[in-house]
């Protein structure tokens, strides 16, 4: 029983979890660089998990690449470039701030601004059209008020 | 043979649905009050058939009834009895199943507790609500049925997706269909509204307990889903902004702001079109979250049915029932006339920030989450946006909205100044800034972002309580004063304050959570942040349908033991799935987390261990969040006559 057991663990643990002790990097500056960037890189067969944070092999293959290139001396952006002259920005769990990407960038910061914008301008206009009758007259007021205040002279 | 009468009982009634989306619906146009008499015991009567349907189904998954094909796909004979009840929505067509279920019983409540709504009101509300529901039935009916019977039945089935069972994942699609399904209810209001041409303050009165309750149960499922992220995924992240995530966190947004700016229009009769917008865009996110989770056209976790059909079905209810309601708002909002005005500086404003803040972050969600979509069918470029995109996008806005939060709290209606509030506040100010500074001296070297978020959770927290104690007035008697207070008020701070504590846990947790990755041999004990932790045996287990690797850890605080605990990887091997069983010591001011990996080549086995120092205030504030919504549901005005005059005898409540 134990051994078929052991058997059946061999064959259906095979996904292992995320980063292995194997895998780490012996100078902790190093390794906790390789960690910052493992999050930004996407584990290409999953959905949406970071390499970091992925039990995949293809995630294990792309954390010893960049552990790889980090060993050898490349700086951070390099890394990345790397990796994504391969992979393609497909890669990248932050897309780029180029292109039509400025749309999605920039999508969030404009809309409060179309917001605040709107906001104000509702509440003027709100408060105007409120409080405008009452201040001012009419036409018909305005004559009247002329013809009183005419007569008091005369 | 009951699975039959199941079917049958759901086609019934989808016909319920159209009757009752038709009949009530010319009643009130025409004024007959026989014809909009029959929304109710239609809405009761579909609800019941709905129910007794859903429980057919809930039958054949009790007693393993093989013959169903979706009893043998999601199903085992060995598996608990909690999950053989739990996996009837742990699969698409289940869960479908439990959606209309929720929709007739929000329905049929609307119609067994309106009661004092006008009988048109009333009769539209049921008709646009049966609307939904009829499209929604001829969804399961017709793309995915779940009484579909198989010729020849297997001997057993092929089990519900390991992942899936747990107690926690058990009750978390309960709870956020109840929260994503009350939304139809604000929005056949809102939709009955516009044909009505009229919103008023009662208006906003029925509209607001439905919202608040739907805003709860979203807020609990949602809690319910981070933190089984949390404990079963196994490196214990809560929040992933995955789009199955997202889908549920836009309309959670949106119903917050809903929920704010009906009191606008409660108490003021100002904003009223805003309302209306926010009520239908809050469904309409609901829908855009099902069409995500059901389509599977943005790739997730959780999409467990990628099928074309299914989603352009959805895409169609969404495309009618979102074209139709926003049409409707186009021709009929002109007509809603505010009434109240309001300065600059008032609570309004600080209502119409906190409205523009919730939207605007809800739609910064939006956009990241279909941007892989649009960048490929647009610009043809293979794309991700994942997490780093998140939270660079979406915290400032929280950041903001905290730090108006305790000042539009305060603030009068109509007309307020900065000063005195301000003047009011400055204590609570201080006192945040200070515990930030502490929180700053504690770490050495960090990143800023915890004594940023302790010092803006503390600054939520006391600025509620200070709003509170504010408003018991001045002389003898404020403690009895602070008791008796309006339950608006006190779920209004508790809520609040909630909020301020899951900023203190995400903060914190993220910012100072120490990992340690190592191979550990039996006996081996290793530091982790100051503590010892003992790897003491590893042994194989059998579970009911499951394997185990479990191995026994405990934790040490010098020669004290403080947790034994126990890490398991199990293999589930009808569904040839391993899952990781996270051993957790939850404390207040921090959790251990263990998780145990695979045997090594050289001996020991791969170990991981986590301090998460307040990792569960980040599922406690929202719990409390959750209670400040009840509390405020329990307010007295929702329980007396919605509509109604004031109520002879009322005590002047401070201006809020």
């Amino acid at each position: 029983m134990r051994l078929i057991l052991a058997a059946l663990m061999l064959v259906l643990a095979l996904p292992a979890f995320a980063v292995q002790p194997d895998e780490m990097l012996s100078d902790p500056a190093l390794e906790s660089r390789a960690r910052e960037l493992s999050k930004e890189l996407r584990c290409l067969v999953c959905r949406n998990e970071s390499i970091d944070e992925s039990n995949a092999g293809l995630a294990r293959d792309l954390r010893l690449l960049v552990r790889e290139r980090l060993v050898e001396g490349d700086s951070d952006a390099e890394v990345i470039d790397f990796v994504v002259d391969r992979y393609g920005e497909y890669v990248l769990l932050k897309p780029t701030l180029t292109g039509a990407n400025l749309i999605l960038w920039v999508a969030g910061p404009v809309l409060l601004l179309a917001g605040i914008g709107i906001g104000i301008g509702y509440q003027r206009r709100n408060r105007l059209s409120r409080e405008a009758p009452a201040e001012r007259l009419s036409e018909d007021e305005a004559a009247r008020l002329k013809a009183i205040l005419d007569d008091g002279s005369a | 043979m009951i699975s039959e009468l199941g079917h049958f009982a759901l086609i019934l009634a989808g016909f319920v649905a159209l009757f009752q989306a038709v009949v009530p619906f010319i009643g009130a146009h025409r004024g007959w009050s026989s014809w909009m008499a029959a929304a109710v015991p239609a809405a009761t009567a579909q609800f019941l058939l709905t129910a007794f349907s859903f429980a057919a189904l809930t039958h054949a998954f009790v007693t393993s009834d093989f013959t169903l094909k979706l009893v043998v796909e999601n199903s085992h004979s060995l598996k608990p009895m909690l999950y053989k009840v739990s996996g009837v929505w742990g699969n698409h067509e289940g869960s479908m199943l439990l959606w209309v279920l929720i929709l007739t019983l929000f329905g049929a409540l609307c119609g067994w507790f309106g009661r004092n709504l006008p009988p048109s009101l009333k009769a539209r509300v049921l008709s646009v609500q049966a609307m939904i529901a009829a499209a929604f039935f001829a969804f399961i009916l017709f793309t995915s049925n779940p009484f579909l019977r198989l010729a020849v039945p297997p001997m057993d089935g092929h089990d519900l997706n390991p992942l899936l069972q747990d107690p926690g994942l058990a009750f978390h699609p309960p709870f956020l269909y109840l929260g994503y399904v009350g939304l139809s209810l604000t929005f056949s209001f809102a939709v009955a509204a516009l044909i009505e041409g009229r919103v008023d303050a009662a208006w906003g009165r029925w509209v607001r307990p439905w919202t608040l309750v739907s805003w709860m149960f979203l807020t609990v499922g949602i809690a319910l889903g981070s933190w089984w992220a949390y404990y079963e995924l196994g490196w214990g992240g809560f929040w992933f902004w995955d789009p199955v995530e997202n889908a549920s966190f836009m309309p959670w947004l949106i119903a917050a702001a809903l929920l704010h700016c009906a009191i606008v229009v409660e108490k003021r009769e100002s904003l009223k079109n805003w309302t209306i917008l926010l009520a239908i865009l809050a469904f309409g996110f609901s829908l855009i979250g099902t069409f995500i989770v059901r389509s599977g056209v943005i790739t997730s976790v959780h999409a467990f049915a990628n099928d074309p059909e299914r989603g352009v079905f959805i895409l169609a209810i969404l495309a009618v029932f979102m074209g139709g309601a926003l049409t409707l708002y186009a021709a009929r909002a002109g007509a809603m006339q505010s009434k109240g005005v309001f300065g600059l500086v008032s609570r309004e404003s600080a209502l119409v920030a906190n409205n523009i803040l919730l939207a605007v972050s809800c739609f910064t969600v939006f956009i990241g989450t279909i941007w892989p979509l649009v960048a490929e069918l647009l610009f043809g470029r293979k794309l991700t946006v994942g997490a780093p995109f998140f939270n660079a996008a979406f915290t400032p806005f929280m950041v903001a909205l905290a730090v108006i939060l305790p000042l539009g709290a305060l603030l009068p209606w109509k007309r307020g100044r900065l000063g005195r509030v301000a003047m009011q506040l400055w204590p609570v100010a201080l006192l945040a800034v200070a515990v930030g500074l502490l929180a700053f001296a504690v770490q050495t070297g960090r990143s800023a972002l915890a004594p940023i978020g302790i010092a803006l959770g503390t600054w939520l927290i006391l600025g509620s309580l200070r709003d509170l104690w504010l408003r018991t007035g001045r002389g003898e008697g404020r403690l009895r004063r602070l008791v008796h207070l309006p339950r608006a008020d006190w779920g209004k701070s508790v809520a609040h304050a909630g909020l301020g504590v899951t900023f203190i846990g995400i903060a914190a947790m993220t910012a100072w959570q120490i990992e340690d990755i190592r191979v550990a041999k039996i006996g081996d004990r290793f530091e982790v942040g100051g503590y010892g932790i003992q790897l003491d045996k590893v042994e194989e287990v059998k579970g009911p349908n499951y394997f185990s690797t479990m191995a026994t850890m405990t934790v040490w605080d010098g020669d004290r033991q403080i947790a034994m605990l126990h890490p398991e990887k199990r293999v589930y091997p009808v569904a040839q799935m391993p899952t990781t069983e996270a051993g957790i010591d939850n404390g207040i001011w921090r959790d251990f987390y263990l998780v145990i990996g695979d045997p090594q080549a050289a001996g020991g086995y791969a170990v991981r261990t986590y301090v998460k120092p307040f990792a569960n205030w980040i599922w406690a504030g929202a719990i409390i969040m959750a209670g400040g919504g009840l509390l405020s549901l329990t307010d007295r005005r929702f329980r007396v006559a919605a509509g109604a005059a004031k109520a002879p005898g009322r005590r002047p409540v401070p201006a809020e």
